[in-house]
Formats: structure tokens, C-alpha cells, sequence
């Protein structure tokens, strides 16, 4: 019993409902080992986040992606303020207006904030029309200005939003490293089932093929293939392509996992239970032995996803991966290649910053699902 | 020994086979074949070109033969170093790689000898100190370092360099030296060079190393022997080093090859946007312009050195584990 008590989250989390670890199930128990991880949580909560900007990228984003701003080209953040220059505290915030200035060392046109003029952010405001969810016509973003403009991660070297078009390629970055996981965990599942339950050469040939790809540089190996599809595909082919390029990446620790939990699990009396009733080969793995260690899969695939995403970005940001005009981080980032590029407009590498958290997130709460994973353990 | 030492060497030579292959197979998948790209090249220079001199380059060169004898050829070739030739370069690519693969291999070496040196004390530390704020520390800067990519890094360090210390921090020496005989002063000035590299290239390895080698510590150190050790009085240090680090060496000794792969799957990216005079931009540019040869090459040689990396983190694992040499 005090094992089982030692898994309570907290004494005040669950006044309401009985805390009952000897009636809950596993998933449940799960759940509250889950909450106990305070990072994971934090992780989930960014995850959240993500998950919004993919649902309502054209709501948060004040222009349209492809809308340029011929008067602010390559302009750094704007600032949002509540203080002014004079000190006076302002309720509504407001960004400075901006004037085009000479840098008469590079002779470049600058822009600087301008202080005599103040645009007030007002929230909903009315802006372009579009389709939320691709069905519900409206025209109401998150926020905006009535009088000039506001460029929060300022504009690149053709005057596109920085902050809208980072929000819209949320989309695109976590929507390939999510299909790429996806593809992964059934080639993973699959092949790692099939060397685990028949066990004998296939398995011995599967297990020296999985340390084969693992011995060899993978990353130059897909940078090859991906450098091999024609330039003349469309986006979609291009998207698809990438994404099955990443996938293979990410199964060889899903195969190896599933491998070794079908080892451990496949001569327990509810398998022999199963085969004498009667049971297909693939019916005790679909539904006696792939549930029993599902919990650990889904770790290995919360691992799986960061690495494809990373990957994702560093193709992209090569030029080897998505291109225009689909958007993902890596895409932006190509915009900011060059040292020239991020000398004149350090602003680019924004995108950047969320790789970095959406890594992060998913790292946190890999790491809180693996101590779920198996809940009656102490640590 | 001599068994595990030929079961090993087998297992590298057939590894290097079906690398060759895959390598050669890149090569081949590129569209259009070299005679074309030979005939383009020539017809652009205002040349008229039939397609019986195309057809004459195809048989000089062999490629109207099958595939198999095409990768006999090729790959009796590249055992003697000769990878065939780059058109982007005008030279033969066997050449064009030995000029730029003693870099690579200096900052390889280099970024595995930094990621070993730092995190091994770290990790200890963490391992002895848990929960302390040093531990706590360098697990959030190990997130931190998994977290970014190694792109990024660079990119964000060649900022900072050229912004707060005016030095272009690309490439791998100054102006003055790039030409220059190797004198002491060009040394030193290429060690400075060297640190941007290894620590974009190191990062995240160090995050991983440190990780791991706290839990290889922490493991060992609840168990009975060294509480036995404590108790016929050791002084704390002497056991440290003596018992736990040296049990939690063995699992960082065996992953020696993973991190090698790590590091050179990572090396070219950096290489590329740091402007190194390596094969990393020569690999990047050798795809986007679609030198098979030249790109196919690189990555067997990239393949070769990880090769040999795992036989050598497993000859180590042997000198240092004697239990695994009874198996």
C-alpha cells in the first residue's frame, strides 16, 4: 500500500474525487505520475500553444503571410509599449510609428522608431478577410493598428511580416515532423514486431540491418537523397517526399524497443492463453502484445519528434528540403543564411527561437511520459 | 580475442561493402548520366555535339556497361582512391577530397577529444552534487544544447563574433595566414579558428555525454562495493576515481562510435555555414549542383571514418571490460 500511496500527485488534487490507486486504471495511473513532472506539464502547456497558432495561424497573425509592406522593408521588431518617452503609462499598448533613415556609412536605408507618432494596438480588429478553418468567413484578427502598421519580429529584405509568417509555419514544421513520427512509429512497430515475435534469422538480419543504419552518418545519406528529387516537383510531392525521407530516420529506436518488450512479453501464459484459443499470429500482436507496451512506444516517438523536426529544419534551411511557397521555421531560416543576411536584419534567425522551444517542449514532456511509462516505478 | 578481433573485422568489411554500394546507387540516381552532362558542358562551350560522341564517351567511360560491372569498376577504383572525376571541379575528385579531409578530420577529432574532456568532470560532478545547483545547471544547459540546432548555433556565434569582436570567425584562418607555410604563429591561429567549429559541432554531444555519464555514476554509486570501500576508510576522492568512474566509463567508452557518427553527420552543416575550407561546404555544394561523384564519395569516406570509429570504441570496450572478452 504505501507504494501505491507514494504515487499520489499531491494530497489536495483530487479532494473531490476519491484517489483510489487500487481501482484505477492504467492509464489513469499513469495521468497522475504524468502531473507530478512539473516540466512536462510546462512542455505540454507550450505544446498547447503550438497547437493553437496551428489552428488559428491566420487569427494570431495581424497580415497574411504573403502580404509585403512596401514602406517597412527589412524594419527590425517592433517594440509594443505601455510607457512612453516621457514616462506617462498608457493602458492601451502602442508601438512608435517609423521613419526611413540613411545610414550614411553604408548609405543603406534604415528604419528607426519615431517617436512623435504613437499606433495604439487595438485587439479584434477587422483586417483581411479569410477562411477560418478553411470554412468560416471572417475578417477579425487578434490584433492590429487602425493607423500605420505593427510588425512585432519585424520584416525581411522584401517586406514580409516576420510574425505572421512565422506563426503560419507552425503549420507546416510540426505538421511534417508529426506525419514523419507517425510513418516512423508503424515502420518501427511493424519491423521491430516481426523481429521480435518470429525471433531466429529474421530477427538476427533485422537487428544487424538497424545497426548498419545506425553505424553510418544518416544525416549526409538524406541530404543526398533529398538533394535527388527533381526540382520541378510540386510542393505537395516535395512535402511528401521530404516527410518520408524523415521518417526513415526516426524507426530504428522504435523497431529496437518493440523488439525487446516483444522478447520480454511474448512467452507470458496471456500469449499462450491467446494462441490456444485459437488466435492469428496477428491478433496476438495487434491485441494482446502491442497494448501491453504501448506506453513505451509513445515515449520513444515523443523522442522521435524532435529529431525529425530538427532535421526538417536544417534540410530546409539548406534549400534541400520544403521550399517556397510552403512555409516551416527551417524555410524562414533560409532567408537568413548568410552572414551578410544576418548582419543587416538579425531579426531573421526569430524563427529559430521557436525550433528551439517546440524542441524543448517536446523533450520535457518525453521525459515526464517516460517516468509515466511505467507507473509502479518509484523513482 | 583473435576470434572477436576477426568476428569484428568481418563485420566492418561487409558494413564497408554494403556502404560502397549505397554510395554508388546515390550516384547512379541522379538524372541523366555523366556522358550527358560531358556532352552539355562541351555543347555550351559552342561545340556541336552528335549523339554518337555521346555515345563515345558512354563506352569510354563505361557506363554502357550493366550496372554490376559499372560498380566493380567504380569500386575497384575507389579502394586505389581514385572516385572518379568532378565536373564542377575539373579534377578528379580522389584530389579535390585530400585537400579538405585532414580539416574535416581535425575538427572531428578535435570536437569528440572537447565533448569527452568537458563532460566526463561535469558529469561526475552532477553525479556527486544531484540536485545541487551546478547539477541543475548544466542539465538546463544540456537541454539548452540538444535543443538548438547546430546550424543555429553557428549562425547565432558568427553573429556575436563579428558584432563584439569585429574577427570574421568564418573560415579556419585570417587573411594573413591562409596562404602561408605552417609556421607556430599560423598554428595558433588556427587552433583560435577551431573553437567555433567544435564548440557548434560539440554541443550537443556534450549535453548527451553528461547525461549519460551522471546516470552511469549515480548507478554505481549506491551499490554495496563502494559502500564497502567507504567503510575500510578510502578518502572520498581516491574512492570516487578508483571505483564508480571507472565502472561508469565503460557504457561512455562503448557509444564512442555513435558520437563519432553524430559528430560527422553534423560536420558538414557546420562546415557550410561557417565557410570552412573542409568537406562540408564541398559536400553541400557537390548536391546542390549534383556532382554525384564527387557527393557519393564523400559520403563513403564519411561512412569509412564512423566505420572505423566503432571498431575502435569496441576494441576499447574489450581493453577495458575483460567480461566481455569471456563472451
Amino acid at each position: 500500500m504505501s507504494l501505491l500511496e507514494s504515487l499520489a500527485p499531491s494530497r489536495f488534487l483530487f479532494r473531490r474525487k476519491r484517489y483510489r490507486p487500487d481501482l484505477a486504471s492504467q492509464w489513469q495511473l499513469m495521468w497522475w505520475k504524468f502531473r507530478r513532472h512539473k516540466m512536462a506539464m510546462v512542455g505540454m502547456a507550450l505544446l498547447g500553444v503550438f497547437l493553437a497558432m496551428t489552428l488559428f495561424a491566420e487569427t494570431i497573425s495581424p497580415y497574411p503571410p504573403g502580404q509585403r509592406n512596401p514602406s517597412y522593408v527589412a524594419g527590425p521588431p517592433m517594440l509594443p509599449r505601455m510607457i512612453d518617452e516621457t514616462g506617462a503609462v498608457h493602458l492601451r499598448p502602442f508601438v512608435y510609428g517609423s521613419k526611413a533613415v540613411r545610414d550614411m556609412v553604408t548609405l543603406r536605408m534604415t528604419h528607426q522608431a519615431d517617436i512623435s507618432q504613437k499606433w495604439p494596438i487595438r485587439f479584434f480588429v477587422r483586417g483581411t478577410p479569410y477562411r477560418l478553418f478553411g470554412i468560416i468567413p471572417t475578417d477579425i484578427h487578434l490584433f492590429g493598428t487602425d493607423e500605420g502598421f505593427v510588425h512585432l519580429f519585424g520584416t525581411d529584405f522584401t517586406g514580409l511580416d516576420l510574425f505572421s509568417r512565422t506563426v503560419h509555419a507552425t503549420r507546416a514544421s510540426l505538421g511534417v515532423a508529426l506525419v514523419g513520427v507517425t510513418v516512423s512509429f508503424i515502420l518501427g512497430a511493424a519491423i521491430g514486431g516481426i523481429a521480435g515475435y518470429f525471433g531466429g534469422w529474421i530477427d538476427n538480419f533485422i537487428m544487424r540491418l538497424i545497426e548498419f543504419i545506425r553505424s553510418i552518418p544518416t544525416l549526409p545519406l538524406w541530404l543526398a537523397l533529398a538533394a535527388l528529387m527533381p526540382r520541378d516537383w510540386g510542393p505537395l510531392a516535395t512535402y511528401l517526399a521530404i516527410t518520408t525521407i524523415l521518417a526513415l530516420l526516426g524507426w530504428t529506436w522504435l523497431a529496437r524497443t518493440v523488439r525487446s518488450k516483444l522478447l520480454a512479453t511474448r512467452h507470458e501464459d496471456f500469449v499462450l492463453a491467446a494462441r490456444l484459443s485459437g488466435c492469428s499470429d496477428a491478433r496476438i500482436i495487434r491485441r494482446h502484445l502491442l497494448p501491453s507496451f504501448l506506453s513505451y512506444l509513445i515515449v520513444d516517438a515523443s523522442i522521435a519528434f524532435p529529431e525529425i523536426l530538427l532535421a526538417e529544419t536544417s534540410l530546409s534551411f539548406l534549400g534541400l528540403g520544403l521550399r517556397e511557397p510552403v512555409e516551416s521555421w527551417g524555410v524562414l531560416l533560409f532567408a537568413a543564411q548568410s552572414i551578410r543576411a544576418i548582419d543587416q536584419a538579425p531579426w531573421l534567425m526569430i524563427p529559430g527561437v521557436f525550433v528551439i522551444i517546440a524542441v524543448l517542449a517536446f523533450n520535457f514532456v518525453g521525459d515526464g511520459l517516460r517516468d509515466a511509462a511505467d507507473p509502479y516505478s518509484k523513482s | 580475442m583473435i576470434s572477436f578481433l576477426s568476428r569484428r573485422l568481418a563485420y566492418m568489411a561487409a558494413t564497408l561493402l554494403l556502404v560502397s554500394f549505397a554510395s554508388f546507387v546515390i550516384i547512379q540516381a541522379a538524372p541523366g548520366d555523366y556522358a550527358e552532362i560531358v556532352a552539355a558542358k562541351k555543347a555550351a562551350t559552342g561545340a556541336i555535339i552528335s549523339a554518337a560522341d555521346v555515345q563515345a564517351v558512354r563506352v569510354e567511360l563505361g557506363l554502357d556497361k550493366p550496372w554490376h560491372e559499372q560498380y566493380w569498376r567504380w569500386l575497384s577504383g575507389a579502394v586505389q582512391g581514385d572516385f572518379g572525376f568532378s565536373w564542377a571541379w575539373r579534377r578528379p575528385v580522389g584530389e579535390v577530397i585530400a585537400e579538405r579531409m585532414p580539416l574535416t578530420l581535425a575538427i572531428a577529432f578535435s570536437t569528440l577529444l572537447f565533448m569527452y574532456a568537458v563532460s566526463i568532470p561535469i558529469g561526475i560532478y552532477s553525479a556527486v552534487h544531484r540536485y545541487s545547483f551546478g547539477d541543475h545547471a548544466s542539465s538546463l544547459i544540456g537541454y539548452l544544447g540538444l535543443a538548438i540546432p547546430n546550424f543555429l548555433l553557428a549562425l547565432v556565434l558568427m553573429y556575436l563574433g563579428q558584432k563584439y569582436f569585429g574577427q570574421s570567425v568564418g573560415g579556419l584562418f585570417s587573411p594573413e595566414f591562409a596562404n602561408a607555410p605552417w609556421s607556430w604563429a599560423r598554428v595558433k591561429d588556427f587552433l583560435a579558428h577551431l573553437v567555433i567549429p567544435v564548440l557548434v559541432l560539440g554541443t550537443a554531444g556534450t549535453a548527451y555525454l553528461i547525461r549519460s555519464m551522471r546516470a552511469a555514476v549515480l548507478d554505481e554509486l549506491d551499490k554495496m562495493y563502494v559502500l564497502a570501500a567507504k567503510a575500510s576508510g578510502l578518502s572520498p576522492m581516491q574512492l570516487l576515481i578508483r571505483y564508480p568512474v571507472r565502472m561508469a566509463l565503460n557504457p561512455i567508452a562503448a557509444t564512442l562510435g555513435w558520437r563519432l557518427t553524430y559528430v560527422i553527420s553534423g560536420a558538414p552543416i557546420v562546415g557550410y555555414v561557417l565557410a570552412l575550407p573542409d568537406t562540408g561546404p564541398l559536400f553541400l555544394n557537390a548536391l546542390l549542383n549534383q556532382d554525384m561523384y564527387l557527393a557519393g564519395a564523400l559520403i563513403f569516406l564519411y561512412c569509412l571514418l564512423t566505420i572505423i570509429g566503432t571498431f575502435v570504441s569496441d576494441l576499447l570496450l574489450v581493453l577495458l571490460d575483460p567480461r566481455i572478452r569471456l563472451e
